[in-house]
């Protein structure tokens, strides 16, 4: 029975990561064929960085992730906490509000997004899509997931706290500051990690409201696929692919570190 | 009163930040250039930007259909784009495109006669041709006889000798059309009674087919997993570097024609650069580095005699006129023949 078990947790794992590597070993393919491997060479990661194209949607990308994540990361704590305060109906009326967009179709957000921001472009010569439809986009996306992981942080939250730092002389806010945020932090973070995430591979809304400036780099990506696809693209996701994995290691690290320093207290 | 005067404030702050991203870049002229991924050589881009001072905004498609539906929507605008041949027919009936002034394009004049005054725009007005291939029928040497090849005819994708061995089109308009010329008829036809047979056609050859597909035909030719394949005639040279056993032919009872062309889009408010674009991507040096990462062919006669000679006789990717007037030309379908067509084509993928 063991040995069952075990076989199939490898097979798990083998579905999951098998097509990972496979991407990672013919990113160093010498030979631009995806079924034959002809030699160990970097030459799709020269001409990665040599493409213009590729690395201007790559920043733009992350950019985009970055800036949507820090804001919808505010609003959406800010907006935890209100909504946490709340009571009854009302409560009850802003987490569905909260949830539609979150089970919406992305196709549905996306177009209704984009018939919004055409409605506003029109009307209003001198703007444009671009950039800035593309950010208020994904921040509207985002803003749902950062309330669903702190929420569950502050209903975890003992509320005399916040009273007794103030009993002990501490103003509100710096008693937020100091008392509340720290022990909500683990659920803003998580928050800011799958917002960012989220942003970084969203294609559908993306597609629909970046204008004729901004392309993100799911949408790059997608038009080489027409033509036999360069392993630039292997290239570059396996270097993500790395990035999020050291990303995440040095996040489990520090936690457990963090564990251990509890602990020793 | 409260809550209306907060809607309001949310209005205007929503229509700050869309304006906010309209006036990043003042001063210096931007072009935004929509052309297929993978479809040029990045670092003319730079060139141009560095000779002409315009700066040029960079952003790519995988199919027609995706540019017109991004140009349609009105939540983009672009000033140059490169549509095919029937899109472009389309794009001119709805008003899309601009006429060129092609004063501002003299470089227009290297482009061969071959690829001017085409049925989409007869009086050259719209256009400027920037690549150009045909569907060749593709082989695999070592499993297919040279006896079913003699005769150089599109029946070999309906042989059952190699039944599960075939590919297809995996879009409606190059399945018909090969069926379609089997039949001696024209790709464009207006008549029903023909498209119906030319479904009759694929539905019998359907059972033969080991999977319908476009660019998995790369892999599968490539390894020897399929042996038969449709495709275009550019490409069917980059599947012959990775399998020197494949080979290629110009089906003998005519093939598609196609035509990337490069067009400015009717609101461009940049007109002159876009086409000071345009003329840029004719300068001959710049068309042989066009030419070199495509490895389709180039309308472009002088960057043709600066290519590999080995390339340019190639009498498939560079066929002649004679073989051309073979070939035609996809034409926008009428509505109604449109619908035909995808009624038909649903009706022979799912039984």
């Amino acid at each position: 029975m063991k040995v069952l078990s075990r076989i199939y947790n490898y097979l798990i794992f083998a579905f999951l990561y098998a097509p990972i590597l496979v991407m990672i070993v013919f990113s160093f393919n010498s030979e631009k064929s995806r079924t034959h491997f002809g030699g160990f060479s970097l030459r799709w990661y020269e001409a990665l960085f040599h493409d213009q194209v590729i690395l201007k949607s790559l920043y733009l990308s992350l950019l985009v992730a970055f800036l949507s994540a820090v804001i919808a990361t505010l609003i959406g704590t800010l907006a935890s906490i209100g909504i946490h305060s709340m009571r009854g109906v009302k409560r009850k009326a802003y987490l569905a509000v909260n949830n539609i967009p979150v089970t919406n179709p992305d196709i549905v957000t996306a177009i209704s997004m984009m018939i919004l921001f055409v409605f506003f472009v029109t009307r209003f010569h001198g703007m444009e899509m671009g950039f800035g439809t593309l950010l208020i986009s994904h921040i509207t996306f985002n803003i749902p997931y950062v309330i669903l992981s702190v929420l569950p942080k502050l209903r975890g939250l003992n509320a005399n706290i916040f009273e007794a730092a103030q009993d002990l002389g501490c103003p509100p806010v710096p008693a937020f500051v100091k008392v509340v945020i720290p022990q909500i932090f683990q659920g803003i973070v998580t928050g800011f990690i799958m917002a960012f995430t989220l942003s970084l591979d969203d294609f559908v809304i993306s597609y629909f409201n970046s204008g004729s400036t901004a392309q993100t780099l799911p949408v790059t990506i997608y038009s080489m696929t027409k033509r036999p696809y360069s392993p630039k693209v292997n290239a570059l996701s396996t270097l993500l692919f790395v990035a999020v994995m050291v990303l995440l290691i040095v996040v489990n690290l520090r936690r457990n570190g963090d564990q251990k320093k509890e602990v020793n207290v | 009163m409260k809550k209306l005067f907060s809607v309001l404030l949310a209005v205007c702050v929503v229509a700050g930040i869309v304006s906010l991203a309209g006036c990043g870049n003042s001063g210096r002229v931007t072009i935004n250039v929509y052309n297929w991924g993978e479809y040029i050589d990045e670092s003319v881009l730079s060139d141009f930007e560095a000779e002409t001072g315009i700066r040029v905004n960079y952003t790519t498609y995988a199919s027609n259909e995706e540019m017109y539906a991004k140009v349609a929507s009105g939540a983009a605008s672009y000033d140059v784009v490169v549509p095919s041949d029937y899109m472009i027919s389309k794009m001119i009936e709805e008003g899309l495109l601009a006429e060129l002034d092609y004063n501002n394009i003299p470089n227009y004049r290297y482009i061969g006669e071959d690829y001017k005054s085409l049925e989409f725009d007869p009086d050259n007005r719209y256009t400027v041709p920037y690549t150009w291939g045909t569907t060749v029928l593709i082989y695999n040497k070592t499993m297919v006889d040279p006896a079913d090849v003699a005769d150089q005819s599109w029946d070999l994708l309906w042989n059952e000798k190699y039944a599960n061995q075939i590919l297809m089109f995996d879009n409606p308009r190059d399945a018909f059309g090969i069926a379609l010329k089997k039949l001696g008829y024209s790709m464009n036809t207006q008549n029903r009674d023909e498209w119906e047979q030319a479904a009759q056609e694929l539905k019998k050859q359907k059972p033969l087919v080991q999977a319908y597909v476009m660019d998995q035909i790369f892999d599968k030719m490539g390894s020897g997993e399929a042996a038969i394949a449709p495709y275009y005639a550019g490409d069917a040279l980059i599947i012959q570097q990775d399998n020197p056993d494949i080979d290629y032919y110009l089906p003998k009872e005519g093939a598609n024609f196609f035509v990337d062309c490069m067009c400015v889009m009717k609101n461009s408010e940049h007109k002159t650069e876009a086409e000071q674009f345009i003329n840029f991507m004719c300068q001959t040096d710049v068309a042989v580095k066009t030419a070199d990462v495509i490895g389709y062919a180039t309308p472009h006669t002088a960057a043709k005699e600066a290519l590999d000679p080995e390339l340019t006789s190639n009498p498939v990717v560079y066929a002649d006129a004679a073989t051309l007037a073979n070939t035609e030309v996809f034409l926008n379908l009428t509505p109604e023949i449109g619908k035909l067509q995808s009624e038909l084509w649903t009706n022979i993928k799912k039984d």
